[in-house]
């Protein structure tokens, strides 16, 4: 009998994330970056965007979102062919582990990350910056697959991504500009609506300025939906551009995805 | 399945291109076949296509001609099944450098569950001598500890073929015979091992038979007592006779050394009698002086 494919997943899940907490720098990384981070724009920017809307609490939704890219798509970009470089890959190749274990493993190392440091930020947030946290329970429902479906959405597409750095060494020069400039794009570090319209309709073909508006559906009130580019959350466009990255990147993966390097 | 064959290898080739020296053969026509339940070893210089060829036999490299059986399947046909056959096969790459932030136990029990019948880890841990070790962190073991390690990694699923890469490369002399022990110990329990080397004592040592290989092609393949005609080779005999050192080849030395003695009257000035090593012989082979 095999072993199921998606038991192992989960084995592998907590053995990523015993070796990750055992990495004390990329712990300390993933969870006082973001902190830092709301700390330095929470202090420069101050005052409201709209009555009862801070910029910290602008701010906090597009951490959490970035977090997400940072965290999965990020990490994973980097890490997959640092993992090639070490051999780790090419040892499992030579096991029964089916492809699907190795990325179940992933996205729970990713959503486990994402879950501490969320909570991490949400914690600090509202200790020192008077962050909200959401009122209602529809709210925190939302929260939850944003959080559950970015992850997922996030790993895959750092797989898929892994297989463009040649090795371990040149991937963070390949994957981090990306990153960056899709962050300064997506409405993360200002407010979406303030930046030219080619940004925003270029940003709209990737995942995390819909992330990033996912998550102001959370953290902002109701009344703040009127001043997004569609005069509404758009939850359901939210999910569907989600949804839509995460098969591409799932045949993506499952067709760029190398053990080795070549 | 008795007397199946573990691997069986015909015509194999690779060719590898490269921008600067143009095409070139790693593997040129290789032929061999592999018993279950027996060592064999593939020895050869650096470079002379060993890896390449278990590779191909592990199933992490397609080929560019000739036909490969391991365990009855083509590694590079597995298509859905592969799991299967891969379940039945233990790997022990070159050098790697994985799982450091992991302890031993850990990462052994943890591989246990890859297989549908695995060995016992902490009988596993024991065996491959790591009993000490087994709650070590894996970035503090040696060199010799951590391919130990590899080889525990690569016999948990109780496998009927395992492929060892140069296990003993930087061993020191006591842990390469500890190591080679663990090897027997496996082989005794039915393990087909297929095994590279570039250490002709390591070959000698294991093996039931050898292939020696160089540029690619297979020169010999013979039990390590008769390689390179070894067993019947011909003596060599020298002395000193008016000044000059004289040499002859001989198959009968005894009756040469009686003649010599009867020309000399008695002992014979600096008399040597030199049956070639396998060393030699090896050297020889693979075209170094």
């Amino acid at each position: 009998m095999r072993p199921g494919i998606i038991k192992v997943g989960f084995l592998r899940g907590g053995l990523e994330i015993k070796q990750f907490m055992r990495q004390r720098e990329s712990v300390v990384f993933i969870l006082l970056f973001p902190i830092m981070l709301l700390f330095i724009f929470g202090s420069v920017f101050k005052g409201d965007l709209a009555p009862g809307v801070t910029f910290s609490q602008y701010f906090v939704a597009g951490m959490i979102a970035s977090g997400l890219v940072n965290t999965g798509f990020q990490q994973l970009a980097i890490m997959i062919p640092i993992e090639r470089d070490f051999g780790t890959l090419k040892r499992l190749r030579g096991t029964p582990v089916s492809p699907i274990s190795y990325f179940i493993g992933k996205a729970i190392l990713v959503f486990v990350a994402m879950v501490v440091q969320v909570g991490a930020l949400m914690g600090f947030g509202a200790a020192l910056f008077g962050l909200d946290l959401p009122s209602t329970a529809e709210r925190w429902l939302r929260f939850g697959w944003l959080i559950l479906l970015g992850s997922i959405c996030a790993t895959i597409l750092g797989i898929a991504f892994s297989a463009v750095p040649k090795n371990g060494r040149g991937a963070s020069a390949v994957v981090s500009p990306i990153v960056i400039i899709l962050q300064f794009f997506s409405g993360v570090f200002f407010v979406f609506t303030t930046l030219p319209q080619w940004m925003q309709q270029f940003a709209a073909l990737f995942p995390l300025k819909w992330l990033t508006q996912g998550m102001r559906s959370v953290f902002l009130p109701e009344s703040f939906a009127a001043e997004e580019v569609a005069k509404s959350w758009e939850i359901p466009q939210i999910a569907i551009v989600l949804l839509i990255w995460t098969v591409v990147g799932t045949l993506l993966a499952l067709r760029t995805f190398r053990w080795s390097d070549k | 399945m008795a007397n199946e064959l573990a691997i069986s290898v015909s015509g194999l080739r690779k060719t590898y291109t490269s921008k600067a020296n143009g095409p070139k053969d790693a593997v040129a026509g290789i032929d061999l076949e592999v018993s279950r339940g027996e060592i064999f070893a593939i020895l050869g210089p650096n470079g002379a296509g060993k890896t390449t060829t278990v590779e191909i036999l592990e199933g992490y490299r397609d080929r560019d001609g000739g036909e490969v059986k391991v365990l009855g399947q083509d590694p590079a046909k597995l298509g859905r099944d592969s799991w299967a056959w891969r379940n039945r096969i233990g790997i022990v790459l070159q050098s790697t450098n994985d799982a450091q932030d992991l302890s031993v136990s850990e990462i052994v029990k943890h591989f246990a569950n890859y297989y549908s019948n695995p060995r016992d880890p902490e009988s596993v841990i024991r065996d491959v001598g790591l009993d000490e070790k087994k709650n070590a962190r894996i970035d503090t073991l040696s060199g010799g500890q951590r391919r130990r390690l590899d080889v525990a990694l690569g016999i948990i699923g109780n496998p009927e073929i395992l492929f060892l890469d140069e296990p003993t490369t930087g061993f020191d002399p006591e842990a390469r015979r500890a190591f080679w022990d663990l090897i027997r110990n496996l082989r005794d329990e039915g393990t087909t091992i297929l095994l590279t080397t570039h250490y002709l004592d390591e070959a000698e040592a294991l093996a039931d038979r050898v292939a020696v290989i160089v540029n690619g092609k297979i020169v010999e393949i013979s039990t390590p007592e008769n390689l390179g005609g070894r067993n019947t080779a011909k003596a060599r005999i020298s002395w000193l006779e008016n000044g000059q050192r004289q040499e002859i080849e001989s198959d009968f030395p005894a009756a040469e050394v009686t003649k010599l003695v009867a020309k000399f009257g008695g002992e014979v000035p600096e008399l040597t009698l030199i049956r070639p090593s396998l060393e030699d012989i090896y050297l020889k082979m693979i075209g170094q002086p």
